[in-house]
């Protein structure tokens, strides 16, 4: 999910270049140089999942897993996703340099708030773990939308209609991304569990 | 799967020093975007046509690249004269509007002018030097390693996440809308996801042992030759030219 260049006006890519420049330094703290490969090939996976695309109907959608991204790495998800998209623009051309502040915030954001608000859940296990990682796709991918739609609405208003669109066109992708989700968290937990389940060493992030 | 199509060939612009281009390119697509004016657009189409000629891309795969480019654009165009509302334009039986439609073609326009002057300017570079060359440029280090790191695993994961697919399909799957498809494809990404987790442990402990400590360093070093920073200082002066007539404008 991101938006093409020459849509957003100056204030708001400007604002999304501040915040996502706040949050990769919050994010870069929190990696160490141990952990910095790992935070290297989750983004890196993070690149690929945008590249499988799942049958939906007689035409397919792509996977986004920034839900599942944040809960895995906390403010890490903001430098992973920063590293993904720029690959994405030069390799592929979605998105560019102006614009990738507001895309890394739309899909940086609600990983974050995935991480506070729903790892906890996971840990219990149980209803609560599928629960939170059904969440986890869902609400990440709404969230991301309804970012999305602010920025276009916040550029002209002329483009109010359209961003009720884009939302409501995510509708699909949530629930998708919801089930998928929910069943990687319970997958991970099962196989890996210390790539979801750790201690949190206390600065928002383990890594 | 993940094709770096644009670095190969030997232009002027593929060989110059990749600082000077990055630079160059964040002023001129830093300007196209934030202006709101056509004629700020066109400047920049006709730079952004001019760099596509020098750097010597074959057509056809620009033009592929523009169409995925576009499919946003058309979205708009199929939105925007609806409801943006404002003067009204009749045209046969549907009425649309008439701001809408300079809105989306504006907007088409300085977005194919930003990915075409991308396309020259940046994506002439191979990922690895323009790690580099964000390095030099101040970029904090932990993230030139990311970008570095991460760039040289994509092939990896994506061959492996494909070995895993093509294994599933040999045993009879076939993707369709149900729910077993996507407990499938969560199941062969979160495989995915758990060999990425280790591998990037054995990396780890392989770099350590060589001595790894946290910096990266660069047997290639480039420096802008006259002709470049000459070049590159003229894109940028118009940028700054097209960001005062923008102003006066």
């Amino acid at each position: 999910m991101h938006i093409s260049e020459g849509i957003l006006a100056a204030p708001v890519l400007i604002g999304g270049g501040l915040l996502t420049a706040a949050g990769t330094a919050v994010g870069l703290r929190c990696i160490d140089t141990e952990r910095i490969m790992s935070v290297a090939m989750l983004s890196a996976a993070f690149f690929v999942a945008a590249l499988i695309h799942v049958p939906i109907g007689p035409g397919s959608i792509h996977l986004i897993l920034n839900g599942l991204l944040g809960m895995i790495l906390g403010w890490a998800a903001f430098p992973a996703i920063l590293t993904a998209l720029l690959l994405q623009a030069v390799l592929f051309q979605y998105g560019g340099i102006v614009v990738l502040g507001v895309n890394t915030l739309l899909q940086a954001l609600p990983a974050v708030l995935c991480y506070y608000v729903l790892r906890p859940w996971l840990v219990r296990g149980g209803r609560h773990q599928k629960i939170a990682g059904f969440l986890g796709g869902f609400l990440s991918v709404f969230v991301s939308s309804v970012l999305m739609a602010l920025s276009l609405a916040l550029t002209d208003e002329g483009f109010v209609q359209t961003a009720k669109i884009v939302v409501g066109a995510n509708i699909p992708i949530m629930i998708i991304e919801g089930f998928i989700t929910m069943f990687a968290v319970s997958f991970i937990v099962k196989v890996q569990p210390e790539i979801l389940v750790w201690k949190s060493n206390g600065h928002g992030g383990v890594l | 799967m993940i094709p770096e199509y644009f670095s190969y060939t030997d232009s002027f612009l593929h060989k110059a020093d990749p600082r000077m281009k990055i630079v160059s390119a964040a002023c001129v697509t830093g300007v196209v975007a934030f202006s709101r004016s056509y004629s700020t657009g066109i400047c920049g189409l006709i730079l952004a046509l001019f760099l596509i000629a020098l750097s010597r891309f074959d057509t056809g795969v620009v033009v592929r690249r523009l169409l995925a480019v576009n499919f946003f654009t058309a979205f708009l165009w199929l939105t925007l004269p609806l409801t943006y509302g404002g003067e009204a334009l009749t045209l046969g039986f549907v009425t649309v509007s008439r701001q809408g439609i300079a809105m989306a073609a504006l907007v088409t326009l300085k977005a194919n002018c930003i990915v075409l002057i991308f396309l020259a300017l940046v994506s002439t570079s191979p990922v690895s030097s323009l790690g580099h060359a964000l390095r030099k440029l101040g970029v904090p280090e932990k993230l030139c390693l990311l970008f570095l790191f991460s760039y040289r695993y994509v092939i990896v994961i994506a061959q492996e996440f494909q070995r895993l697919l093509r294994a599933a399909k040999i045993r009879g799957f076939i993707p369709r809308t149900n729910i077993h498809t996507y407990r499938t494809y969560a199941y062969l990404f979160a495989m995915t996801l758990v060999k990425s987790w280790n591998r990037a442990h054995r990396v780890q402990q392989a770099m350590v042992l060589r001595g790894f400590n946290g910096r990266f360093y660069s047997m290639y070093i480039q420096h802008p030759t006259a002709v470049e920073r000459v070049f590159f200082g003229g894109i940028t002066l118009l940028a700054v030219g097209m960001a005062l007539l923008e102003l006066r404008g």
